[in-house]
């Protein structure tokens, strides 16, 4: 089992798309794909509009690829979260480590600025 | 220059295998299961057993999907110690299976039929949602899991606020929040709780205590409702099955398994907001019980260390509750000091408060210990070097140690003296009025040589009336719990104020609110430190019920709708901890000697009755005023006001005569309960210098300072004064 990973740059931002459950089968995975699209210096949106359910071990891989994206002065910001996802997130206080956006559009009209 | 990737060791490689499982040997420390590059470090430790197994389940899964047993030279002493590699850790549930002789007259119960719980692990699953009914058939209950100890705390760490200045507010994680009234959108959890931060930073208090938050199971009691037939609970939590996990059931995300995140993430932002977290620990007993309980983890592994055990080995029962854990066994001891460093080292709690101490300082035969290992280890260790440590000084078999348990210049105690002294003197008792002095000082009669935060004053907890009840019943009415009322406390020195239970009459209900503020009164401006039960400044009421350990149900969670019903005891909670934060002389660490050790002309404390300089001692008395001089505040070393509280229990009112003050200062009326309390620092000046009418049954604090210049405006407002 995988997460599905899509990318395209909108707005000169890379956003990537992922589909499925994020767990302890999918995610050391999905960190070896998402290490790739963080470079110095760059600015990654990360869509979970495809994302069902994030586990806790899910859940430290999103936070192991944001403190990735520190060391390189890159930013990662989260975006389409459900609200099951956002409510996890935020009772265990994983959500105060991230950028977070209400949607695709408003984010990249904001960093296109 | 680059480093080379240390996170590859030779370590990391298996160098056996048993069945499809890579494994090499463990290491012995820590017990429990950790994880480790590659897999996980499996640790126990048993004396008699002569196998032992490790039995691994998929997550929820009825049978085990393996048993790996561990080779006689993975085992050093009597630790069994292997590292597993490939498991995935999310979908993992452990447990050991031991085999060893079954004599219980030797105290071995071994039982190669039953999978045990690790002693060490560190979350639970089985019970993660509160409530739910499990498969009873079920060969596991309560099944170990793995868990990452990688909790981003940021700066965080535990508080350190001096003891003398907490306010303490005692609740229960599930019944804060699970009223449908509390519309938080995880009701009765610990992200529940923490919604509700910002109502305990306006109440103002700084350290709340939770009752029991280690793995326990709430369906472990057989009883129902004897009128509705509903099933009870095991809802105080007093009765651990599991003694380093986070309860699940009180997380929003246990049945994900963050319960071990949710709770960290709690106390992270209860420290944000300046607020301290104790947890009452409860180790005493085990959720094990008598020979005829539940073999879980303990009895399995080694019965006669983890358990006081008769010369014929049946199980001590100073707990009341069918077993009694071996505190001062090396073992245990080490297990007991391990379990806290774990709390504190791990979860940031700032202190801890111990169900039934008094069993923690008994030797494996019962006898009580002058010199406890325990506690002298637990006093002095350095990850717990400034922890709170509170005990509950007694147990359930007669040991009653308030004021002389073994306390290394660190223990606190729950002082029941205070709590049943301040009752019966505002209740309206005759001969009290000098013990309440005594009480009202830190009781140095009882904590001579220590501080006064060495007493931890509470007139309500959680096992007895809450405060609305001990001004509404004379007598308990617990019926509801399914014993015919014969459980419960029967002293509860309560007074019902002239009907039993609800009240129609503006009498008695005016005469209950200002009995609660006068208790309320007498415990914020008293030395040492102070103990809220959360709901008490709501009036929360338990109809009567003094023993709600089995009730989840309205009564006993928290009913948000009286914060605006009783808004105006709120108010006055809320004027009366302002006021103990404002006025340091409240808050003195050393207890006050009745004499003038900084030439300020005034005793640090000084006693009156109607008569000011002229206490009356005698039976018949029921008027006590107390006046700090601020000039003794915090043994002199900050600057304070003159504080005066007077207490009338008569059922009469008296003029009172006051002190005389400094020149240039005046009296300020900060609260009366019969009438009024003023934001503090905004106390208006009374109209007589040195005369006060105080109503019958009411408490009245005034404060000493220069006279501010628009005092002459709020007098002409202050009916009360003449």
């Amino acid at each position: 089992m995988t997460v599905k990973v899509s990318s395209q740059v909108l707005a000169g931002v890379t956003v990537v798309a992922l589909e499925g459950e994020i767990n302890s089968t999918t995610s050391g995975g999905l960190q070896s794909q998402l290490l790739p699209f963080i470079g110095h210096g760059s600015t990654v949106l990360i869509d979970l509009t495809g994302i069902s359910y994030v586990s806790s071990a899910g859940l430290r891989t999103l936070l192991i690829v944001h403190r990735h994206a520190q060391q390189l002065d890159a930013e990662i910001t989260l975006v389409g979260l459900s609200e099951e996802v956002s409510f996890v997130m935020s009772a265990t206080g994983f959500l105060d480590f991230f950028r977070i956006a209400d949607d695709l559009d408003t984010e990249l009209e904001r960093t296109g600025r | 220059m680059t480093t080379p990737d240390m996170r590859e060791r030779i370590d990391g490689f298996p160098t056996h295998r048993i069945g499809p499982y890579r494994v090499r040997a463990g290491r012995p420390f820590p017990y429990g299961a950790t994880p480790v590059p590659g897999g996980v470090n499996f640790s126990v430790y048993s004396d008699g057993a002569t196998t032992m197994s490790l039995v691994l389940f998929e997550r929820g899964a009825a049978q085990p999907s393996a048993e790996l047993e561990f080779p006689p030279e993975f085992c050093i002493g009597s630790v069994y110690a292997m590292t597993v590699f490939g498991l995935d850790l999310e979908n993992l549930e452990y447990g050991f299976r031991a085999d060893g002789p079954f004599d219980p007259a030797r105290g071995d119960r071994f039982d190669a039929g039953k999978v045990l719980s690790d002693p060490y692990a560190r979350l639970i699953s089985g019970r993660e949602v509160w409530g739910t009914e499990p498969d009873w058939d079920n060969i596991y209950h309560y099944r170990s899991q793995v868990v990452n100890d990688d909790f981003d705390w940021g700066g965080d760490q535990p508080l350190r606020i001096p003891a003398e200045d907490l306010v303490i507010y005692e609740t229960h994680v599930r019944g804060f929040t699970r009223h449908p009234s509390s519309r938080v959108s995880a009701p009765g959890t610990y992200a529940g709780l923490r919604e509700k931060i910002p109502y305990l930073r306006d109440l103002g208090v700084n350290c709340v205590e939770l009752l029991p938050v280690f793995e326990f199971d709430e369906l472990d009691n057989p009883r129902t409702d004897p009128v509705s037939g509903e099933r009870l609970y095991n809802y105080w939590g007093y009765n651990t099955v599991s003694f380093f996990a986070p309860k699940a059931g009180y997380a929003a995300t246990g049945p994900f398994g963050m319960q071990a995140d949710e709770f960290k993430t709690l106390v992270k932002e209860l420290h944000k907001a300046g607020i301290e977290v104790v947890l009452d620990v409860v180790f005493n007993h085990t959720a094990e019980g008598n020979e005829q309980g539940p073999t879980i983890s303990f009895r399995g592994l080694d019965n006669a260390t983890y358990y006081m055990l008769t010369p014929r080995g049946e199980y001590y029962n100073f707990s009341g509750t069918g077993n009694t854990v071996n505190c001062n066994h090396p073992v245990v001891r080490d297990f007991v000091l391990s379990c806290l460093r774990h709390w504190v080292a791990e979860y940031h709690i700032d202190g801890f408060r111990f169900d039934l101490a008094a069993i923690l300082d008994r030797a494996p035969d019962g006898t009580p210990l002058p010199n406890p290992p325990l506690l002298e280890q637990l006093a002095h260790d350095p990850i717990l070097r400034h922890t709170k440590l509170i005990a509950e000084a007694w147990d359930a078999a007669g040991l009653y140690q308030v004021g002389n348990f073994p306390n290394y210049g660190r223990w606190s105690e729950w002082n029941g003296k205070y709590r049943d002294t301040v009752r019966r003197f505002v209740k309206g008792e005759p001969g009290l009025v000098g013990e309440l002095a005594t009480r009202m000082a830190g009781s140095p009669d009882l904590y001579q040589g220590r501080t006064s935060s060495a007493s931890v004053n509470f007139i309500t907890a959680h096992d007895g009336f809450t405060l609305a009840d001990l001004v509404s019943y004379n007598d308990k009415h617990n019926e509801a719990n399914g014993e015919n009322n014969n459980d419960g406390a029967d002293d509860n020195n309560s007074w019902n104020c002239g009907e039993e239970g609800p009240s129609a009459s503006s009498h008695v209900r005016e005469l209950r609110l200002r009995q609660m503020k006068n208790l309320l009164t007498i415990l914020l401006t008293s030395q040492g430190i102070p103990m809220i039960l959360a709901g008490d400044e709501v009036g929360r009421t338990q109809l009567g019920n003094n023993n709600t350990y089995c009730q989840d149900n309205e009564l006993s969670w928290f009913d948000w709708g009286l914060v605006d019903a009783n808004a105006e005891l709120l108010g006055f909670v809320r004027s009366m901890i302002a006021f103990r934060h404002a006025h340091p002389v409240l808050r003195t660490s050393d207890h006050p000697t009745g004499t003038d050790r900084v030439g300020s002309g005034y005793p640090d404390v000084s006693w009156h009755g109607v008569r000011a300089w002229a206490p009356d001692w005698a039976d018949h008395c029921r008027v006590l005023a107390m006046m700090r001089c601020g000039r003794h505040a915090k043994s002199g070393s900050v600057a304070d006001d003159h504080v005066y509280v007077a207490v009338n229990a008569h059922w009469e009112a008296h003029d009172l005569e006051l002190p005389a003050l400094p020149e240039g200062q005046r009296w300020h009326l900060f609260a009366d309960t019969g009438t009024t309390v003023h934001p503090v620092g905004a106390e208006p000046g009374l109209q007589h210098p040195w005369r006060y009418h105080l109503g019958a049954h009411s408490a009245v604090v005034l404060v000493g300072r220069t006279a501010d210049r628009d005092d002459h405006q709020t007098q002409k407002e202050n009916h009360r004064g003449f």
